[in-house]
């Protein structure tokens, strides 16, 4: 069994790892032990900058450098990269469409004890509304490690939403496992409901389908680490053959990826979506622990909802 | 700086003038004023100073230009016209929805635009971040970026500013276009942001004082920038709002209004007997 450690931890081990490549470089602003950016700090200095605390310079001094062909990592709590940084994000690297990769780390409620101003759950809404971005949300270490690989291999803006929490690894053992940008991955079959989770929730939907099983409920997983350009065949496929969807994600529950698929199924075909995440309220300081249990973000919350979205079938 | 040398970028600026103040003109709309300021400077940068190639506009190793004041497009695109990066004919299409030449430029399909700017404050940052590639990976090109001195309201010109100068990036040239004028009035009125030239040193800048509409001072100043070790310099311009056109010189109103059609023909004429003017002028 893996170490169980944060998708922080595990990109920034990632990065410092695909280090070799000379035409990455990385910026951090004032928080490189927390993103854990200081791994290829520490490898690779002639490389690495520091913003300072300035985080709308630190998206254009990247922009600047990706314009002369070089790949770039620009690293932040979520709130200060999607949120502080918006508008340097949207114009001077979606816009021109930069070879920039936003990392958000912290994302969700995971900065916990910070409280609200350091926690975020709108970024996903954010990045998602701009055009021609990539937003990823892996859900552990070995999903982490491949979505580094691949917004590599990527021209153009990529957002990264990393999480505080150690996670339990759910793809590690996953037989055909392959990440791929824009491709779900079916974590288990199921019949009466679709699970559709990203980030730490997927751990949380597999734990929801478990419980599902011993009332008999059968319960379909989906890992949707990529939220732009989120996987409509496997949303839609979800909907035909299970006629019920629950989403699941530390974010808001507007915009994000409960508001992506019900958009795609309320289009397409629609069947009930219930969607878990926090449900428009700022957060509160306390263990990142205790904030998922009072804002529902827990197996047996979603396991609740899957039963209400089966009962909202219609017959 | 020679007699004739001289008379011919001054011609250029008026011609850069002429042909900025014509797409406003098909466009019905653009920003005059500060472009009007801007044109010398423009002038000494593209057609003296800096190392690019119209043909190649790519070219890995040119000197890259960043007009962090994204709005005077017209002078932006009249300039990379006249110096053959387009056809001037396709001035015409100036903010108009079947053409490329948007309203603040945009680097993915204009030819010779090196950066997307508009939202202000920000195209300074992507100034600062081509130098620190440069000296990242030890190329020779420099980076010139000029900004407008009510962009330099904005927070994020002091924190690229600061930036600049805390690398060290001697290879990065910036000019502040000082009209004075910003949209909604005198800038030490709306926000000053004097003194400049004392932040800028703090600030960890070499600082020139120039007049910005002087081909002579202006080729000097980026001369001495070049040759300045350690630090950045920042050039700083005196200019005149609207500079060309007498009705339109050091008036708000023609920040971003367009002028009647009588105004037009006027300001072509001021224009036109410039141009004839200058053209009639012999060294020889």
């Amino acid at each position: 069994m893996p170490e169980k450690i944060s998708t922080r931890v595990a990109y920034g081990e990632a990065l410092a790892e695909c280090g070799a490549d000379k035409n990455i470089v990385v910026f951090d602003a004032d928080l490189s032990i927390c993103t854990m950016s200081c791994i290829f700090r520490d490898k690779y200095p002639k490389r690495f900058f520091e913003s300072g605390i300035a985080e709308a310079n630190m998206i254009g001094m990247a922009a600047g450098v990706a314009t002369t062909g070089k790949i770039v990592f620009c690293n932040s709590f979520a709130t200060f990269t999607a949120g502080r940084a918006y508008d340097q994000i949207r114009n001077s690297v979606a816009y021109p469409h930069l070879n920039v990769k936003i990392v958000g780390t912290h994302a969700g409620l995971s900065a916990g004890e910070d409280g609200p101003t350091h926690q975020c759950i709108e970024d996903l809404a954010l990045m998602r509304a701009i055009p021609g971005m990539t937003v990823i949300c892996p859900s552990d270490t070995n999903e982490t490690k491949a979505a580094v690989h691949a917004v590599i291999k990527y021209d153009g803006p990529c957002y990264l939403r990393l999480g505080r929490l150690p996670v339990d690894p759910v793809t590690d053992n996953k037989e055909g496992y392959h990440f791929k940008i824009g491709k779900g991955v079916q974590m288990c079959q199921g019949r009466d409901v679709t699970l559709i989770a990203t980030g730490i929730m997927v751990q949380k939907a597999v734990k929801a389908a478990e419980l599902l099983q011993t009332e008999g409920v059968s319960a379909r997983v989906i890992d949707m680490h990529t939220i732009k350009p989120i996987d409509r065949d496997i949303i839609l496929k979800a909907a035909a053959e299970t006629g019920a969807i629950v989403t699941a994600e530390e974010h808001n529950i507007l915009g994000g990826l409960g508001g992506a698929v019900a958009e795609i199924v309320a289009e397409a075909n629609p069947v009930p979506v219930l969607r878990v995440g926090v449900n428009d309220r700022f957060g509160h300081s306390g263990t990142a622990l205790q904030l998922m249990q009072r804002y529902g973000l827990t197996a047996e919350h979603i396991t609740k909802q899957a039963k209400l979205a089966i009962k909202m079938k219609k017959p | 700086m020679n007699n004739e040398k001289e008379r011919n970028l001054r011609l250029t600026a008026a011609r850069i003038r002429k042909a900025g103040l014509k797409a406003i003109q098909y466009a019905n709309s653009g920003h005059v004023g500060g472009s009007f300021s801007a044109a010398e400077i423009m002038t000494v940068l593209y057609f003296d100073k800096m190392n690019i190639d119209p043909k190649n506009p790519h070219w890995e190793d040119r000197d890259r230009f960043v007009l962090s004041k994204g709005h005077c497009t017209p002078t932006m695109y009249a300039t990379l016209a006249l110096r053959g990066f387009f056809p001037e004919a396709a001035l015409k299409g100036f903010r108009s929805v079947d053409s490329n030449l948007s309203g603040h430029m945009e680097m993915r399909h204009i030819p010779g635009i090196d950066m997307s700017t508009g939202s202000l404050g920000q195209g300074f940052s992507a100034a600062v971040g081509m130098a620190l590639s440069a000296k990242i990976y030890g190329k020779s090109w420099r980076t010139y970026v000029i900004l407008g001195d009510g962009e330099i309201e904005e927070g994020q010109v002091w924190e690229a500013a600061m930036s600049a100068g805390n690398y060290h990036l001697n290879n990065l040239t910036a000019f502040i276009d000082n009209n004075g004028l910003q949209l909604d009035g005198p800038i030490s009125e709306i926000m000053s942001p004097y003194p400049i030239a004392d932040k800028l040193r703090a600030f960890g800048w070499n600082v020139v004082e120039i007049n910005g509409h002087d081909c002579a001072q202006i080729s000097d100043a980026v001369d001495a920038a070049v040759a300045f070790k350690g630090k950045p310099t920042m050039i700083i311009a005196k200019t005149v709002k609207g500079k060309g056109v007498s009705f339109m010189e050091n008036q708000v109103r023609f920040h971003g209004s367009v002028p009647n059609q009588e105004e037009f023909k006027q300001a072509f004429a001021e224009l036109d007997n410039q141009i004839t003017e200058l053209e009639g002028t012999d060294y020889a």
